[in-house]
């Protein structure tokens, strides 16, 4: 435990560092003393309105989104012994973002609590047919799981276009469904921040409370039972806090890739591998990095924005390649 | 006293049987081999003992109890697994693995106390892992990771230790180290322990072999009464040959023909 505390430290101090950072940087650079004017209300109307109004949600939003993705990661990659799966790949994201769209075909996204839902309920119902369909052979394989996801994501992907192309209203939702789909932080209402922050706090909590659990799947179920774990109710929890955490990050931010895969697996031989390690350096370090990449999204084209799937997915492809050649470096050396 | 009973037992996969009516009782301080060829029902029987498979006629005792209605939690308090299967991609050290075996023993909030901690040590040296136990495991040999899985199962401190092929990756040294080991806690602690051998050199350390083929107990008893000339050729063909140990009636080895 000792050998990783500075690690914790650094991790602890690097998110409140970037969410300073990401109210700090935008269109519009601030003064750290305004900043702190506005937060505590004594600033001038504008800045007041940029910091509390527009880049703090907004920064807050980055924050949940990355961490959520990054632990859910942490318990896909934990339940499927697979250091591969992420809510990206086995589809679970897909379905989410299947019962956001769903319900913004229907009007939904008037009230702040049913977006979140529809994209929970979404994940829940692909991630528990992924981990159905990975079973079918009987051993779930690393393989299996990965082939899951990219046929449950071909699916939802279909009907997600089926819905756009037979929905008149979605025509005119076309911003709230790019949201969605592009993978751009963006809170469209208070209530959907406070509703989200709710949803991440019980998911990144039953992750923290599953971890160990979690850690006596490490030679497959088989053994998980026999260690005194009871395999398919854990599983099911699992799945649920991974869809609780994909279901609020697309809510928030659609479809953002990389940061639950390579979030966890770089942190892996750093902090090791028992989940509840992983679980809170995961999302303090996902978390970090989503306002981080968020930032740049802003930044980089400003004042035009890049959406910030973009950003994880140019800079998460490479850094994921650098990490599978590493490892497979250490395998032959 | 610990007694584990299978009672006209008949258990397989779906549809297929591969147990039929198998009777064993277990008692505590002895170590049982069980040997057969492929196919013969031996990790069936053992998954069957440990309440992983349900029987589809028949039924596993522990102490009286239906081991299908004990919660997995109570399962694992009284009865621990050698899996046959120990490979990860992830860098758990060998004490963090070592230390699931207390799984069992912790509620959802609990933090492991100081005698989990103990039981762990305790594990770590009966199989001699101290050197490697902040090694990660997927860096180690086979061999090292196998006890890693043996210590494992230790630390559970359960009164019935069922070991499938424990010894696959083991060198010989290893090898009579664990059925020692295990007769050992079975003298000692009033372990029941059960292993299945493909080594009949080795099977023939234990106290009682019991010899399965196609589902069925063909015999049980002492190792040389198990383990005679027309069993051994009965059961796995005839290219074995029995050989009687000089000077020692009860011992005997089995060499390729």
């Amino acid at each position: 435990m000792t050998r990783t505390a500075p690690v914790f430290a650094i991790l602890a101090l690097l998110l409140p560092a970037s969410i300073g950072a990401g109210i700090l940087s935008g269109a519009v650079p601030l003064a750290p003393a305004d900043v702190l004017a506005a937060l505590l209300g004594g600033s001038d109307p504008v800045t007041g309105v940029i910091v509390r109004d527009i880049r703090a949600p907004r920064v807050l939003a980055a924050a949940l989104v990355g961490g959520s993705l990054a632990v859910a990661g942490t318990l896909l990659q934990g339940l499927f012994r697979n250091p591969l799966a992420d809510p990206y790949v086995t589809g679970t994201s897909a379905g989410a973002s299947l019962g956001a769209v769903a319900v913004i075909a229907v009007g939904g996204e008037l009230s702040a609590t049913v977006v979140p839902l529809a994209a929970f309920a979404g994940a829940m119902v692909s991630a528990l047919a992924v981990w159905q369909l990975a079973r079918l052979g009987g051993r779930t394989t690393v393989l299996t799981v990965l082939l899951a996801g990219i046929v449950l994501t071909a699916f939802t992907s279909a009907l997600v276009t089926l819905l756009l192309v037979s929905s008149d209203r979605l025509a005119l939702r076309l911003r709230a469904i790019i949201d969605v789909l592009a993978g751009g932080v963006s809170v469209r209402a208070s209530g959907e921040l406070v509703v989200a922050a709710i949803v991440v706090l019980l998911g990144a909590g039953l992750a923290f409370v599953l971890g160990r659990r979690i850690d006596a799947f490490v030679f497959g179920e088989e053994t998980a039972a026999t260690l005194g774990v009871d395999p398919e109710r854990t599983t099911i929890a699992v799945i649920a806090a991974a869809s609780l955490l994909t279901g609020a990050a697309v809510a928030l931010a659609g479809l953002v890739g990389f940061v639950g895969l390579v979030v966890p697996h770089a942190l892996r031989p750093i902090v090791g591998a028992t989940h509840r390690r992983l679980t809170v350096a995961s999302f303090l370090a996902g978390a970090s990095v989503l306002v981080l990449a968020d930032l740049g999204a802003r930044t980089a084209l400003a004042p035009a924005e890049i959406p910030v799937g973009v950003i994880t997915g140019l800079l998460g492809a490479p850094f994921f390649l650098l990490l599978l050649v590493r490892a497979r470096r250490r395998e032959i050396a | 006293m610990t007694v584990l009973i299978a009672r006209s037992l008949v258990a397989g996969y779906g549809p297929r049987l591969v147990l039929r009516e198998v009777d064993l009782e277990l008692r505590p301080g002895d170590v049982t081999a069980l040997v057969g060829p492929n196919g013969a029902g031996k990790s069936t029987l053992l998954r069957a003992l440990a309440g992983l498979i349900r029987p589809a006629h028949g039924e596993v005792t522990l102490d009286g109890i239906h081991v299908g209605t004990l919660t997995r939690a109570a399962l694992a308090r009284r009865i621990a697994v050698v899996p046959q299967v120990f490979d990860t991609l992830f860098p758990f050290s060998v004490r963090e693995i070592v230390g699931l075996g207390r799984t069992a023993r912790l509620g959802l909030f609990a933090r492991p106390s100081p005698a989990d901690g103990e039981a762990v040590e305790r594990a770590l040296d009966a199989e001699g892992l101290q050197p490697l136990a902040d090694r990660r495991v997927d860096s180690l040999s086979g061999g090292e990771r196998q006890r890693a899985v043996l210590a494992m199962a230790l630390a559970q401190e359960a009164d019935v230790l069922l070991l499938d092929e424990p010894t696959t990756h083991l060198d010989p040294a290893h090898q009579r180290g664990l059925l020692h080991r295990l007769a050992e806690l079975a003298r000692d602690r009033g372990v029941i322990g059960v292993a299945v051998l493909h080594d009949l050199n080795l099977a023939a350390l234990a106290d009682r072999v019991v010899v399965l083929a196609d589902g069925r107990i063909v015999t049980d008893g002492p190792p040389v009464k198990a383990l005679t000339p027309s069993v051994v050729a009965d059961v796995f063909g005839d290219g074995l040959t029995v050989l009687s140990v000089p000077g020692d009636p009860d011992r005997l080895a089995v060499l390729p023909r």
